[in-house]
C-alpha cells in the first residue's frame, strides 16, 4: 500500500475529466426534463455521440469537427425521440428505453471499422503559460476545452432557467403543459428545442470519452454513464449547481477508487468499483431528503403526454 | 350603445357534436355582459373562439368596429382582450411574479414588474406578494394573480370564465367591487357562470345559450333568478322540495375526533364531534381548505382512528376501512372528481364497479360480474340523466358537471344508511344540481343520513335540516337550519372561536 504514490492535485484535475462526459448529459437531461419531457435514452445519445464524433474526427483529422458530429448525430436520435413521443403520442418511458437499445446497437454498427484506431489528439489549453502554476495550474488552467463548455454551461443553464423569458416559459411548459397552451406557448416547439438541446449535450459528453478520455473506439463504451447522469438530475433536484456536485463527487469516486485500486489497497476491487455509484447516490438522497421540497422541484407535467384538445 | 364586441352567426363543430351554431351577441363598451347556459351549452367553446384558442367553422368577429379573427390567444391579448379562465392558468412552482410575466407580451424585467404587481394590487384591493410561489396560495389569492396578470395589459374586454365557483362569499364581493372598478373605468366584460344572483346584481346584459344556440338575450336586472333559470333550460325548473318526515335515531357520531392532514396545505380536523340521524340532511359550511376533505375522509373510513371515535348505529367503526364501512352502509362521495371519486381513464363502467361491488354484489369468489357492473352503470346513466356516448366512455371525457352526477348517483343508488358528500353540485348546471339536490333530499326521506358537506350557503339552506360550520378544522355547534339569518351565518363561519370563548 502506498497512499503518497496518490497526487491531489493531479486527482482532481483528472476528476474534472473524468466527469465531464457525465455532467454534460446531466445538464442537458436537465433542460429536457425541466420542459416536461423524460428521455431515458441518454444512454444511447451519448453513445451514438460517441461514435458519430468518433468518425468524423478519424476521416478529417479534427476533433473539433468530431465534436460538432457528435452533437449531430445525437440530435438526430434524440429528434426521432421526439417525433414518437411529441407527435406520435408514444410512451415516454417506453420510447426512452428503446430509444438507448437502438443507440447502441446503431453506434455498434456505425464503429465496426474503427475498433483499435486512435483518433487525433485534442490538445489542452495552456492560457499563455498560467497552466504552470502551481497546484492551480494543472486544475483550472491546463484541461481540455470540452471541459469549461461545460463548466460554462453549469452557469448559462442556471442563468438561462432562472432569468431569461425563454427560461421561464421552458419551465412553464414544464409545470403545466396545458397552462401554458392556454396562455398561447407553443408546447410542442419549447420541448423539441428542449429534446435537441439535451441531444446535442449528451452527444458532446460521448465524444469526449471516445476522443479525449479513453481515446478510443470500443462498443458499449459509455458504460452506464448515461443513466448515472439521469439519476443525477433527480438527485440534484433540478438545480444545475447540485448536478455540476454530483457528477464531480461520481467522477471524483470513480478516480479515488482507480487510484486506490493501483495503490493496491486491501479492499476487494469489487467494492471500490461499486463505490462511485453508491456514495453518489447516498450523498444526493441525503441532500434531496426534504419530500416536501424535492417534490416542489420536480417539473410537474414531467413525463406526461400532451395532445392539444382544440 | 357603441358595442366593442360583435359576435355574427359563430359556428364550430366538433366530431359529433355542434357546439356552437350561428351565434350572435355583442358586447358594449364599458358593459358587463353574461354569458348564461348549463353545462354543455358551448359557453366555454364561444368565449375560446374570442380569444383565440379556437378557431371557428364560419362567422365572423368585430373588435372596436375592425374585422377581428385571431389565431391564437397571443394575437387576442395584443388586440385588447384578456382571460381569467375556470380552472386557474396558472404554474403552481413559479412565483407570483413569473406567473403574470407568462400572461404578458412583452413583460418588464422582474423587479419592475413586482414593483408594478403590488402598485395595482394596491389600486384594485387585491393585495398579493409577487415573490410568492403560487402553489401556497388559496384559491382567491390565485384568482387575483389571474385577474393582476389581465389588469396589466390595460384590457379592453375581459373574459371571466365561471370565476366564482371557488371563491368564498367574501372573496366574492371583493372580485365584484373589482369588477365595478374596471367597469366604471370603461372596461367590457364578458362573463359567464351559472349563478344567477351574482349575474343579477353584476350585469347589464345577458346572451342565453341553450345546446348551443341563443335562444334569448334579455336584460338580467329585469328577470328574476327563476325566470333566467327557465330560460337557460327551456323548461319549467323543479324547486327541490323537502318532504316531511320523522327524524329517526343517530345513524353515524363522530366524538372529539382530531386528525392531523396529510396535504401540504389542508386544515387539521381538531376536536370534532357530530351526530347525524336517519332523516336528515346535515349541512357542513365553510371555505374550502378548512378540513372539508379530512373530514370527509374520516367518515368514509379512509383515514381510520381509535374504535371509539366513530360509532354507526352505536357501535364503534373507527377501525374500519371503506369497503366494510360501504358494507355496514356507509357511503362517500369526495369532492375531487378526476382522481379521488372517479379513475380518470377507466370507463363508467370500472368506476361504478370500483364503489358498489360490495353492496350491489358485483363480485363473486374474487371475480367480478362485468354484466352487473355494466347494467348498474347503466341505470345511474339513465336515472341521473348523465350525458354520454355510453357506459364504455372514460370517466375523463366527461364534462365535470356530468360527471358528478354520475358519481353522485352511484352512491345514491346503492341505498346508503350514511350517505357523505362533499361539493355535490360544484361546476353542476342548475337544473342538475337540482336534482341532484332532490335524489339527497329523496334519500334522506327515505330513512337515510346524509351530511352535505359544500361551500354553497344557499344549497346547504334549501336542504339542510341542521347546518354547522368547519373553520380551521373546527366544527361549530350544529343549528336547526330553518330561520338561520345570513349573518348568523357569517359569525358561524367566520368565528369558531367566538362560539367556543
Amino acid at each position: 500500500m502506498d497512499f503518497g504514490s496518490i497526487n491531489p492535485v493531479l486527482l482532481i484535475a483528472s476528476l474534472m475529466v473524468a466527469s465531464t462526459p457525465i455532467l454534460l448529459a446531466a445538464l442537458g437531461e436537465l433542460v429536457t426534463e425541466k420542459s416536461g419531457v423524460l428521455n431515458l435514452g441518454v444512454e444511447g445519445m451519448m453513445i451514438v455521440g460517441a461514435i458519430s464524433g468518433f468518425i468524423v474526427a478519424v476521416e478529417t483529422g479534427s476533433p473539433a469537427l468530431g465534436f460538432v458530429a457528435a452533437a449531430f448525430g445525437a440530435v438526430v436520435l434524440s429528434l426521432i425521440f421526439g417525433v414518437l413521443t411529441q407527435l406520435l403520442l408514444s410512451n415516454q418511458v417506453a420510447t426512452g428505453l428503446g430509444l438507448t437499445l437502438f443507440g447502441l446497437g446503431v453506434s455498434a454498427l456505425m464503429g465496426q471499422g474503427y475498433v483499435g484506431i486512435r483518433p487525433p489528439s485534442s490538445p489542452r489549453w495552456e492560457f499563455f503559460g498560467l497552466n504552470e502554476l502551481p497546484v492551480v495550474g494543472p486544475i483550472l488552467f491546463n484541461q481540455h476545452g470540452v471541459v469549461y463548455l461545460s463548466l460554462g454551461l453549469v452557469i448559462g443553464v442556471w442563468w438561462y432557467l432562472r432569468t431569461t423569458r425563454s427560461g421561464l416559459i421552458l419551465r412553464a411548459v414544464g409545470e403545466s403543459h396545458e397552462a401554458a397552451h392556454a396562455l398561447g406557448y407553443s408546447v410542442l416547439g419549447t420541448r423539441f428545442a428542449a429534446i435537441a438541446f439535451g441531444g446535442a449535450c449528451a452527444g458532446i459528453g460521448g465524444a469526449f470519452l471516445s476522443l479525449v478520455i479513453v481515446p478510443q473506439w470500443t462498443e458499449g463504451m459509455t458504460a452506464g454513464r448515461g443513466w448515472i447522469a439521469l439519476a443525477i438530475v433527480v438527485f440534484a433536484s433540478w438545480r444545475p449547481g447540485r448536478v455540476l456536485l454530483g457528477a464531480y463527487l461520481f467522477g471524483g469516486v470513480t478516480v479515488l477508487q482507480l487510484n486506490l485500486q493501483a495503490a493496491g489497497i486491501a479492499i476487494p476491487v469489487e467494492l471500490l468499483s461499486m463505490s462511485p455509484y453508491l456514495i453518489t447516490i447516498l450523498v444526493l438522497v441525503v441532500i434531496s431528503s426534504d419530500k416536501r421540497r424535492a417534490a416542489a422541484l420536480a417539473p410537474a407535467s414531467l413525463g406526461r403526454t400532451f395532445h392539444a384538445s382544440s | 350603445m357603441n358595442a366593442l364586441l360583435k359576435v355574427e352567426g359563430l359556428r364550430k363543430a366538433y366530431p359529433g357534436v355542434v357546439a356552437n351554431d350561428d351565434v350572435s351577441f355583442q358586447v358594449g363598451r364599458g358593459e358587463v355582459h353574461a354569458l348564461l347556459g348549463e353545462n354543455g351549452a358551448g359557453k366555454s367553446t364561444l368565449v375560446k373562439m374570442v380569444y383565440g384558442l379556437v378557431r371557428p367553422d364560419a362567422g365572423q368577429m368585430t373588435l372596436g368596429g375592425e374585422a377581428y379573427a385571431p389565431g391564437n390567444p397571443n394575437e387576442a391579448r395584443q388586440s385588447g382582450i384578456a382571460m381569467v379562465f375556470q380552472h386557474f392558468s396558472l404554474f403552481e412552482a413559479l412565483s407570483v411574479a413569473e406567473n403574470v410575466a407568462l400572461g404578458m407580451e412583452n413583460p418588464p424585467p422582474m423587479r419592475a414588474l413586482a414593483a408594478r404587481i403590488s402598485e395595482v394590487s394596491q389600486a384594485y384591493g387585491l393585495p398579493l406578494d409577487p415573490a410568492r410561489r403560487v402553489g401556497d396560495l388559496s384559491a382567491g389569492e390565485r384568482q387575483r394573480v389571474e385577474i393582476i396578470r389581465c389588469l396589466l395589459q390595460d384590457p379592453k374586454l375581459l373574459i371571466m370564465d365561471e370565476p366564482t365557483s371557488v371563491l368564498t362569499p367574501q372573496e366574492v364581493s371583493v372580485l365584484f367591487e373589482t369588477l365595478r372598478k374596471l367597469k366604471a373605468e370603461g372596461t367590457s366584460i364578458l362573463y359567464i357562470s351559472h349563478k344567477l344572483e351574482e349575474i343579477r346584481a353584476l350585469c347589464d346584459g345577458a346572451t342565453i345559450l341553450r345546446l348551443g344556440k341563443v335562444v334569448a338575450s334579455c336584460d338580467p336586472r329585469e328577470k328574476s333568478a327563476r325566470d333566467l333559470a327557465e330560460m337557460m333550460v327551456g323548461t319549467e325548473l323543479a324547486t327541490p322540495a323537502p318532504r316531511d318526515h320523522e327524524l329517526g335515531d343517530v345513524a353515524l357520531a363522530l366524538d372529539a375526533v382530531t386528525v392531523a392532514s396529510g396535504a401540504a396545505f389542508g386544515a387539521s380536523l381538531r376536536d370534532v364531534s357530530l351526530e347525524v340521524r336517519r332523516g336528515e340532511v346535515l349541512g357542513i359550511g365553510g371555505v374550502a381548505g378548512n378540513g372539508q376533505d379530512e373530514l370527509l375522509a374520516v367518515m368514509s373510513g379512509e383515514v381510520t382512528l381509535a374504535a371509539d371515535r366513530v360509532h354507526l348505529h352505536g357501535k364503534p367503526i373507527g377501525t374500519v376501512g371503506p369497503n366494510a364501512r360501504r358494507a355496514l352502509g356507509v357511503l362517500a362521495a369526495p369532492e375531487e372528481r378526476l382522481g379521488h371519486a372517479a379513475a380518470p381513464d377507466m370507463s363508467l363502467v370500472e368506476n361504478a364497479a370500483l364503489s358498489a361491488w360490495v353492496r350491489m354484489g358485483m363480485v363473486r369468489r374474487g371475480f367480478i360480474n362485468w354484466g352487473k357492473a355494466r347494467k348498474y352503470a347503466e341505470h345511474v346513466i339513465a336515472e341521473f340523466d348523465v350525458r354520454t356516448p355510453g357506459a364504455g366512455s372514460a370517466a375523463r371525457s366527461l364534462s365535470g358537471g356530468n360527471l358528478q352526477k354520475f358519481v353522485i348517483g352511484r352512491e345514491i343508488l346503492q341505498k346508503p344508511d350514511v350517505l357523505v358528500v362533499n361539493q355535490p353540485t360544484w361546476g353542476v348546471d342548475a337544473s342538475a344540481a337540482a336534482s341532484i339536490r332532490q335524489a339527497l333530499l329523496d334519500l334522506a326521506a327515505d330513512g337515510a343520513a346524509v351530511v352535505v358537506i359544500s361551500q354553497d350557503l344557499d344549497e346547504l339552506m334549501e336542504i339542510s335540516t341542521r347546518f354547522a360550520a368547519l373553520n380551521e378544522g373546527r366544527l361549530s355547534e350544529p343549528r336547526a337550519a330553518a330561520g338561520l339569518t345570513i349573518d348568523e351565518i357569517g359569525l358561524m363561519l367566520g368565528g369558531a372561536e367566538v362560539a367556543h370563548a
